[in-house]
């Protein structure tokens, strides 16, 4: 297979990780919609590190499954935080910073 | 063959990816994400990237989303609204969408990088094993390898400050269902403290 197939392929999950974020408005669905675009990016980078024939791409996408596992901790943190002080779970609402 | 392993795992893995945006049950979309994983570490090993595909299937489709259903099914399948707050969000959302695939797609594939049209140099047969990673994490990059361990700490410390009670502005049984009985009297909150308007024995994960 040609790496541009997975170019494309990476392209598309971002696309669709995009699009759940933009449409829609549960913070624990747009949190799993960033994950989808993560993965996308980690998906492009190991096409490139196999493209360029070296293992340090690989690394890269370590690091960034690092960062996304803290931004999922934190994201759920603010979540169940949220959901305790009984307010909406729904990112429409949670305009306003404070209260 | 393997551009029948490719196709069968991108197809799953956008398949997973369609599931995750449009289920409307949070616990399903964490389903689908794990089989959108699964199908990325096989795309990981049509790359002779080992390492990085099991570290897929542990790390995240083991770990990560066992939290994610822990916290689904702590917080409920809150409802969403299926109606646009915006009039034609949807709509502008898709085209957004539309354009940016276009626009990755064609910036990648008309780039100058030849090697892109191949299958990609032949490589040693060691290539993205744990030997070589682990190689590469303890020789090269160091550095980042211990300032991600700190900053995995930073964000577990984080969470638990995020996520743990507050003795100052929960009253005692408005924020856990669990300590209500006996405790839920008005003289006991704290001052400045509006009472909580639901009810302590309200069921968690009820629709508010």
């Amino acid at each position: 297979m040609n790496i541009s197939w997975y170019i494309v392929l990476s392209a598309l999950l971002f696309t669709i990780g995009a699009i759940g974020i933009l449409v829609r408005r549960s913070p624990m669905v747009i949190l799993l919609c960033l994950e989808l675009m993560l993965n996308a990016g980690n998906l492009a980078l190991v096409a490139f590190s196999r493209e360029v024939g070296n293992a340090q791409g690989q690394v890269f996408a370590l690091v960034v499954m690092v960062i996304a596992a803290c931004e999922v901790v934190v994201g759920l943190g603010l979540i169940v935080a949220i959901f305790r002080r009984k307010l909406p779970l729904d990112v429409d609402d949670l305009r306003e910073l404070r209260g | 063959m393997e551009a029948v392993l490719f196709f069968l795992a991108a197809i799953g893995a956008t398949a997973g990816a369609i599931g995750v945006v449009a289920l409307r049950n949070p616990f399903y979309a964490v389903l689908a994400l794990i089989a959108h994983l699964f199908s990325l570490a096989v795309l990981f090993l049509l790359l002779t990237s080992a390492f990085i595909a099991a570290a897929q299937v542990v790390v995240y489709a083991g770990a990560v989303m066992v939290l994610y259903v822990f916290v689904v099914a702590y917080v409920g399948s809150a409802h969403e609204a299926k109606w646009d707050p915006v009039p034609g969000q949807r709509l502008f959302a898709g085209l957004l969408a539309f354009f940016l695939f276009v626009e990755i797609s064609a910036a990648v594939l008309s780039s100058a990088l030849k090697a892109l049209g191949t299958h990609g140099p032949d490589v040693p047969a060691g290539f993205g094993d744990p030997a070589a990673i682990g190689t590469l994490l303890l020789e090269k990059f160091l550095v980042p390898f211990e300032a991600s361990s700190i900053l995995l700490l930073i964000a577990a410390v984080g969470a638990i400050v995020l996520a743990g009670k507050r003795k100052s502005q929960n009253a005692p049984g408005a924020g856990d269902g669990v300590m209500s009985s006996g405790h839920s009297a008005p003289q006991a909150r704290p001052e400045g403290v509006t009472p909580a308007p639901a009810s302590p024995g309200q069921p968690v994960g009820a629709p508010k």
